[in-house]
């Protein structure tokens, strides 16, 4: 990427930027970007501003490091990168930063960004085996699936060892000899943890049903003299409505109840709040819907699908789930998927065949 | 939290573990113990198919089909027919660290 001097690069701030003035990086260790409390929360609402969220790969400092200070490894990811600094203020440490796009160490190591390769190549260019005397560098452990520490001691003499899962547990780890508890050694998934990870799927979710509130407006508003602006409001508001329900179901409610909703499919999981939590809405069939059992159907099996899809997307937001069991939820998923829209799809012209009289 | 039931693809082989413990330390989701001075698998619907393990291990000794399981890549992967890419990866500028 080619970005001018002007838009990309003032030495006071190498926070936001990820190029250099002059076609050549420069490597004297800096200082990590300060806090940036405001950046903290916006990443986790905006997916734009949280893909340019960044820190230039380099070697950075915190405090005053000396040749014999640990080394941590860590992502540039700036979220990751504050959460970091914020642990070890009052320390003396380094900090190498790897160039992972952006992504946080665990999404980079499974796709090999935070890997051996960049690893080798970022101790090689920061010239690290002169900045300090000892030979082994901490990384976080869940930057292991992308790093293989035996290639990186062949490769360049630093012995890797992989520190605790959260950024939290750095202190106790350095203060305790560079030990870990089994406890910082397991991923959690707490209540908090999902609830922060929600967000990022409600919001693209609601953007997508814009196109879904668009075509219920348009099909609720078909008459015999053409598109109807009043019953296409009146028929189409209820719809919309329990759509709304059942996305806020998929994307926010099954995440945060995940271990109390039975089932271990995220789909089943999805599909059963979804089936309970919209059942409420059909009390409501002879106002609603038309008073049409068929339309208030037809709404009930395409808003349960939905809730069960948004659910089963959050199988990537996970530190549980893996690629074996996804794959197998999907087998099962898409044809099951595609039926129930079809069901719907037929209902609903059955439902306008007869609201138009033809049938 | 667990996920599905016998899903899981990691497999062991003790003729050529050694017993380097590196596994132990590298598996977020203690899938892996201690028996008899070499790693043994204790825990198959923990695992999350990361990769760790056998990264790190120096002798080939594990084998897993690892990849990150994430619907969205995955179905994003059926509709362009390419590779899984999530949406957390959209949308942003790709490369940071060149001129």
């Amino acid at each position: 990427m080619t970005s001018s001097p002007s838009d990309c690069c003032d030495p006071a701030d190498n926070s936001n930027c990820g190029c250099c003035c002059d076609g050549v990086p420069d490597q004297t260790p800096k200082p990590l970007p300060p806090l940036n409390r405001r950046g903290d929360v916006l990443c986790r609402l905006s997916n734009k501003f949280r893909m340019n969220y960044v820190v230039a790969p380099g070697l950075y400092t915190i405090g005053n490091p000396a040749q014999e200070s640990p080394v941590l490894v860590t992502a540039n990811y700036r979220l990751t990168c504050n959460h970091l600094r914020k642990e070890l203020e009052g320390g003396n440490i380094w900090i190498l930063v790897l160039d992972t796009k952006g992504i946080n160490v665990w999404c980079a190591a499974g796709k090999g960004s935070f890997g051996t390769k960049e690893l080798i190549n970022r101790i090689t260019v920061s010239g690290l085996d002169s900045v300090v005397k000892h030979r082994t560098i901490i990384l976080p452990q869940l930057g292991a699936p992308g790093v293989a520490a035996h290639q990186v001691k062949k490769a360049t003499g630093f012995s890797v060892i992989y520190g605790p899962v959260q950024a939290r547990d750095i202190k106790v780890y350095l203060a305790g000899g560079n030990t870990a508890t089994e406890a910082m050694r397991t991923v959690t998934f707490t209540f908090k943890e999902r609830l922060v990870l929600t967000f990022m799927e409600l919001l693209p979710a609601l953007k997508k049903y814009l196109w879904i509130l668009l075509g219920i407006v348009v099909v609720m508003g078909i008459q015999r003299t053409g598109i109807l602006y009043k019953p296409s409001i009146f028929h189409s508001w209820p719809i919309v409505v329990v759509g709304f329900w059942a996305i806020i179901i998929g994307t926010f409610l099954a995440p945060i109840l995940l271990p109390v909703i039975p089932f271990r499919s995220f789909a089943l999981k999805g599909a059963l709040l979804g089936a309970v939590l919209l059942a409420p809405f059909f009390y409501l069939i002879n106002r609603a819907f038309c008073g049409s059992i068929i339309l208030a159907t037809a709404v009930f099996v395409f808003f349960t699908t939905l809730s069960s899809y948004c659910a089963l997307n959050f199988t990537g937001c996970t530190p549980f789930t893996n690629i074996s069991g996804v794959k197998k939820e999907m087998r099962i998923a898409v044809p099951s998927y595609l039926s129930a829209c079809g069901i719907s799809a037929i209902l609903l012209v059955i439902f306008k065949l007869q609201e138009l009289g033809i049938l | 939290m667990k996920y599905l039931k016998n899903v899981a693809t990691v497999k062991l082989d003790r003729e050529k573990c050694t017993g380097c413990r590196k596994c132990l330390e590298v598996c977020p989701r203690q899938v892996l113990v201690m028996r008899e001075y070499k790693a043994a698998i204790v825990d198959l619907d923990a695992c999350i198919e990361c990769g760790a393990c056998r990264q790190n291990c120096a002798f080939d000794a594990i084998t897993v089909k690892s990849g990150v399981g994430c619907a969205q890549a995955l179905f994003n992967a059926l509709l362009t027919g390419g590779e899984p890419v999530c949406d957390c990866e959209k949308g942003g500028k790709k490369s940071s660290g060149c001129c």
